[in-house]
C-alpha cells in the first residue's frame, strides 16, 4: 500500500460495498477472461476506452475490443475500459463520491492521459456527459486543465462530431488501429519532454496542437464556425496556423496484418452478443444511398479466407464461444464467401460450433450459404433487407432488388425448410409516399403466398421490421429533408391496418416498428452543428440518460430543451431535421474529409430524386464511378479471390 | 457415461457472479478446456451439467458443487487443472472426483457460513447471538418475487457462534453459522435479520457472506462433512 493516496488508486474498496445494492453488479467488477491488467507505474501512456452505453451493449463492441488489445500489446502503454453506469449505480456513486472508474483495475478515469470514446450512435452523447461529470472532468473542453485526460471521440458518429465539439478535445475519423498508436507516440514524446507548452500555448493546448498538425486528429477548438444571419453556416476556418483546413479519415489497409481481436473478451455478465465475431471485410461499395457505414468505410478491404479461418479457430479456442459471426456490411459479398462457408462448415462439422452470417443480400446464393451454415442445426429464420417497399423506392435508394428476385429467394428459402423470413425496410425515405410504404404489405403477402405454395404448409411466417430513415452526414442523402414523425407514424399505422385487415395472410405476418420520434432526435444529433451542444447539455442536466433505450428516452425533454437552448437563434429542431439543404449550403461536417467527392455525392443525390436517374453499380465488379475515395485517400480496393481453401484442422 | 463431481470456489470480486452468469462462463470454460462433454439429444443440445444449490449473488463461497456427464473417460485431476485454467481467477476449481453414483444433491444437507464485516464489537454480538438462540422461532421477512414473505429463520440454524478469529484487515468479529438446507431456505442474511429481530442489534449493513462448506450434516455434533467423501472412498 502506498503511504499516500494517488489519483490512480483503485476505488474498489469503496465500490464493493455498494454492489450488493445495485442491479447486475457483475457488470462493474471486470475480470473478464482475456482482459489485461498492468501496473500503473510500468506504463507511460494510459488510455481509458469508453463505450458510452451499458456494459451489456458495450462489452461486445468490436472497435473497443480491438483498440484495447492493440494498445495493451504495446510495451509501456496501458488501456483500460469503462462503460456507462446505470442510473441506480450513478446515484450510488454520487452519494458516496465515487468517480467514473475503469472495470479493469477500477481506477478513476480522470487519472488517465486519454479518454477515448467510441460512438456507434449519436444517442450515446448524454452518456458521455454523465461519465465526464462522474469522473470529475469538466464538461466543457475549455475548462479542462493538465489534470484532465484528453477526451477523444471516435466511431461512425465522429464523422460529424460538431454537436459534441464543446465536450470533446478531439475527434478521430475512420479506422482506429494505426491512429491510436500514432496518438500514443505523440503523447509519449510530449510527456518525455516534460509536458511542455509552446508558442504561447498551454501545455494541454500544445499537445492538442501537435495532434492537430499531424493532419489526422480533429481538434474543434482550432476551428471557428461562422454563421449567416439566416442560421446557416458561413464557413469553418482554422484559427491557428499549421492546422489543416480539412481533417482526413484513417483507412487501414491489409486487414490480414491486423487480425484483431485475437483474444476476445469473454464476459461473465450476459451481453447482447454472445459470440466470437470476425470481420471478414471492411467497407462496402454497393452504393445504397441511405447507408452512412457504406459511404464512410470505403474502399472494400477483404480479409483473406486463410486469415478468417485462423481467426475463427483461434477465437473459439481462446474464448470458448460456440457461435461464430462473420461480420461485415454485406457478408455474402466476400469474393470467396462460398469457400469460407463450406470450409468452416466442414471444419466444425459434428461439433457444436455454429456459424452465422448477417444475411442481407436478396439472392438465391444467400440461401446456399445459409444452408451451408445450418448443416446440422435448425432452419429457423432468414433475414433479408429490401429496405424499400416499392420498386420505385428501391431505385431511389439504389438498392436494386426486383420483386421477382425477392420472391424467388424466399421461395428457395421456404422450400429448403426455412420456416420464417424476416424482411427489413425503412420508412421516411426521400420522395416516399403512402403507396411506397403500403407496398411493404403487398410484398409480405406475396412472400407468404409463395411460401405456402412451395412448402405446402400453413405455419410459415414473415416478420416485417421497419426502421425510420435518418439522413446521415457523408451520404447522398445528407441534403435530404427528414420525414416528420407525425407522418411517419401515420404511414406505419396505415401499413399495420392494411396487414391486420387481411384475413388470408395477416396472421402470418409479424410487424415490428418503432414510433418516429426517437428518429427525429437522432436526426438532430446526426446533422447538427455546434449549437446543438447546448441542447445535449440541457437534456442531460434535466436528467436525460441512455437515449438509445426506449424506457429512458424522452422525446418531450428533447423538444423542450431545443426550444430553450435554441431560443433567440434562427434555428430550431425542424430546421435541423425536416429541412432540405441545397448544394451551396456549408454543411457542419464539410471540413471533415471522408474521401467522398462532394460533387459526386450531390450528383448521386440528384440521380436519386430524378425518376430517370442513373443506377450505381458496385465498383468491385464494374468500372470505378469516381466517388473520389481511393484517389483522395490513396487507397485501393483489396479483394480476392486468393484461390486458397481452408484445410481440415489437424486433430489435437 | 462418466460423471465427474466438481467443487469450486467463488472468490473476491467474482462473488458478484450470478448463477446464470456462472453457468454460461462454465460452459465456455468446458469448451476451452476441451472437456469431452456429453450433450443432451434434441433440437437444441446442451451439455450435461447439474448444479447443486448455488450461493446467492454477492456471496463468496469455498464450497459450490456441480456434476458433469462426459462422453469419454478422462482423468479427473487433468480436468481439474484444465478447467481451472480456463475459468477466470476468482472462479476456482478446487476438486474433481469421479462419481460413485447416488444423488449429490441429497448429500448437500447443510452449509457452514461465515459472516464478515459486521459492525459490532464482540461482546455485543455474543449477547445478540444468545438472544437469538434462546428463541424457538424468529420470524423474519424477505422480499420475494411474490412480495414480502414472513418465515422462521431459527429452525434452520444448527449452530451459531462468534468465531475465535477476526479478519486481518479490519479486525471485525466474524459470525459462524451452520444452516440446515430446506424449504423455505434460510440464508445467512436471514440469520442477521433474525438476530436483529431477537436482539435489536443491527450489525449487517455491509456484511459479507462466505460459504465455507456444504455437505452431509452430523446432527449430533452440528458439523458438516465432505459430500465427495463417498466418491473418494469408492475409488
Amino acid at each position: 500500500m502506498p503511504a499516500t493516496a494517488a489519483a490512480h488508486d483503485s476505488v474498489w474498496g469503496r465500490l464493493e460495498p455498494l454492489l450488493p445494492g445495485v442491479q447486475k453488479p457483475i457488470q462493474y467488477v471486470g475480470g473478464e477472461l482475456n482482459s489485461t491488467s498492468k501496473e500503473w507505474d510500468e506504463t507511460d501512456v494510459r488510455w481509458a476506452l469508453m463505450y458510452p452505453d451499458a456494459y451489456e451493449v458495450g462489452l461486445p463492441n468490436q472497435g473497443v475490443q480491438i483498440l484495447y488489445e492493440v494498445l495493451n500489446e504495446q510495451d509501456r502503454v496501458l488501456a483500460e475500459r469503462t462503460y456507462a453506469v446505470w442510473p441506480d449505480m450513478e446515484q450510488a456513486m454520487r452519494e458516496h463520491g465515487i468517480p467514473q472508474f475503469t472495470v479493469d483495475a477500477h481506477r478513476p478515469v480522470r487519472a488517465f492521459d486519454l479518454l477515448g470514446v467510441s460512438f456507434s450512435t449519436e444517442l450515446g452523447y448524454t452518456n458521455l456527459l454523465t461519465a465526464l461529470d462522474l469522473a470529475g472532468i469538466p464538461l466543457h473542453a475549455v475548462d479542462r486543465t493538465e489534470a484532465d485526460p484528453l477526451v477523444l471521440a471516435g466511431g461512425h458518429a465522429a464523422f460529424n462530431p460538431e454537436p459534441i465539439a464543446e465536450f470533446v478535445d478531439a475527434a478521430v475519423l475512420g479506422d482506429g488501429e494505426e491512429v491510436v498508436l500514432a496518438i500514443t507516440e505523440v503523447v509519449r514524446e510530449w510527456k518525455e519532454e516534460g509536458c511542455p507548452g509552446a508558442g504561447g500555448r498551454s501545455p494541454r493546448d500544445e499537445l492538442l496542437y501537435r495532434l492537430a498538425v499531424s493532419g489526422g486528429v480533429y481538434v474543434p477548438k482550432f476551428y471557428d464556425v461562422e454563421y449567416l444571419p439566416d442560421g446557416r453556416i458561413r464557413r469553418v476556418v482554422p484559427n491557428t496556423s499549421g492546422v489543416p483546413w480539412r481533417v482526413a479519415k484513417h483507412t487501414l489497409m491489409d486487414l490480414d496484418a491486423w487480425p484483431y481481436p485475437r483474444k476476445p473478451l469473454v464476459p461473465l455478465a450476459e451481453t447482447v452478443h454472445e459470440r466470437y465475431s470476425v470481420e471478414i471485410f471492411r467497407g462496402c461499395t454497393r452504393g445504397c444511398r441511405f447507408c452512412q457505414a457504406g459511404m464512410i468505410t470505403r474502399p472494400v478491404r477483404e480479409r483473406s479466407i486463410t486469415t478468417i479461418g485462423d481467426m475463427v479457430e483461434n477465437g473459439i479456442r481462446s474464448s470458448g464461444f460456440e457461435e461464430v459471426g462473420l461480420l461485415s456490411l454485406s457478408s455474402a459479398d466476400h469474393s470467396e464467401i462460398g469457400d469460407v462457408a463450406k470450409g468452416l462448415a466442414d471444419r466444425y462439422e459434428g461439433s457444436n460450433v455454429s456459424l452465422s452470417l448477417p444475411s442481407t443480400r436478396v439472392d438465391a446464393f444467400n440461401i446456399d450459404l445459409a444452408n451451408e451454415f445450418s448443416r446440422n442445426g435448425r432452419r429457423s429464420g432468414l433475414t433479408f433487407a429490401p429496405e424499400g417497399g416499392s420498386e420505385r423506392m428501391r431505385r431511389v435508394i439504389n438498392k436494386m432488388v426486383t420483386e421477382e428476385d425477392l420472391i424467388r429467394t424466399v421461395a428457395a428459402a421456404y422450400s429448403h425448410g426455412w420456416r420464417q423470413v424476416k424482411l427489413y425496410f425503412m420508412c421516411g425515405l426521400p420522395t416516399e409516399t403512402d403507396e411506397d410504404v403500403l407496398g411493404i404489405a403487398d410484398l409480405a403477402k406475396k412472400v407468404i403466398a409463395k411460401g405456402r405454395e412451395v412448402s405446402g404448409r400453413n405455419d410459415i411466417r414473415c416478420t416485417v421490421s421497419i426502421g425510420g430513415f435518418v439522413p446521415k452526414p457523408h451520404t447522398p442523402f445528407q441534403w435530404a429533408a427528414q420525414l416528420d414523425w407525425e407522418t411517419t407514424d401515420e404511414r406505419l399505422k396505415k401499413l399495420r391496418d392494411d396487414v391486420r385487415a387481411d384475413k388470408k395472410y395477416g396472421r402470418a405476418i409479424g410487424f415490428r416498428y418503432h414510433d418516429g420520434r426517437p428518429g427525429i432526435i437522432e436526426g438532430l444529433l446526426s446533422r447538427g452543428d455546434r449549437r446543438v451542444g447546448r441542447v445535449i447539455e440541457a437534456v442531460w442536466r434535466d436528467g436525460g440518460r441512455f437515449d438509445g433505450w426506449s424506457e429512458h428516452f424522452s422525446f418531450d425533454r428533447w423538444v423542450e430543451a431545443c426550444e430553450k437552448a435554441l431560443a433567440g437563434t434562427p434555428v430550431d429542431l425542424d430546421w435541423y431535421t425536416t429541412r432540405e439543404r441545397d448544394y451551396a449550403e456549408v454543411l457542419p461536417w464539410d471540413h471533415l474529409d471522408s474521401g467522398l467527392d462532394r460533387d459526386w455525392l450531390w450528383e448521386d443525390w440528384q440521380d436519386a430524386i430524378d425518376p430517370d436517374g442513373a443506377e450505381v453499380e458496385d465498383c468491385r465488379w464494374n468500372p470505378c464511378y469516381d466517388c473520389g475515395v481511393c484517389p483522395q485517400m490513396d487507397t485501393e480496393i483489396q479483394i480476392g479471390p486468393t484461390g486458397r481453401k481452408l484445410l481440415p484442422l489437424s486433430v489435437v | 457415461m462418466q460423471r465427474l463431481r466438481i467443487r469450486y470456489a467463488k472468490r473476491g470480486r467474482l462473488r458478484f457472479t450470478s448463477h446464470r452468469d456462472f453457468s454460461r462462463a462454465f460452459e465456455r470454460a468446458l469448451v476451452r478446456a476441451g472437456v469431452p462433454m456429453a450433450y443432451s439429444s434434441g433440437f437444441n443440445p446442451h451439455p450435461r451439467i447439474s448444479y447443486g444449490g448455488a450461493a446467492p449473488t454477492g456471496s463468496a463461497s469455498e464450497a459450490e458443487y456441480l456434476e458433469i456427464g462426459l462422453r469419454e473417460e478422462v482423468d479427473p485431476t487433468e480436468v481439474a487443472r484444465r478447467l481451472d485454467e480456463a475459468l477466470p481467477p476468482g472462479l476456482d476449481v478446487l476438486d474433481v472426483v469421479e462419481s460413485s453414483g447416488g444423488a449429490l444433491a441429497d448429500r448437500l444437507e447443510a452449509s457452514v457460513w461465515r459472516i464478515h464485516r459486521l459492525e459490532a464489537d464482540r461482546s455485543a454480538l455474543e449477547e445478540a447471538v444468545a438472544a437469538f438462540l434462546a428463541r424457538d422461532e424468529v420470524v423474519v421477512e424477505r422480499m420475494t418475487k411474490k412480495g414480502v414473505r414472513g418465515f422462521d429463520a431459527r429452525h434452520a440454524v444448527v449452530t451459531l457462534r462468534v468465531a475465535d478469529i477476526t479478519d486481518n484487515d479490519d479486525r471485525c468479529a466474524i459470525l459462524e453459522v451452520v444452516l440446515r438446507h430446506g424449504s423455505p431456505s434460510v440464508r445467512p442474511d436471514d440469520v442477521l435479520a433474525g438476530i436483529r429481530e431477537a436482539s435489536g442489534l443491527h450489525a449487517g449493513s455491509a456484511a459479507l457472506f462466505e460459504r465455507l462448506a456444504q455437505g452431509p450434516l452430523d446432527e449430533g455434533t452440528g458439523t458438516v462433512g465432505d459430500p465427495l467423501a463417498p466418491d473418494r472412498d469408492a475409488v
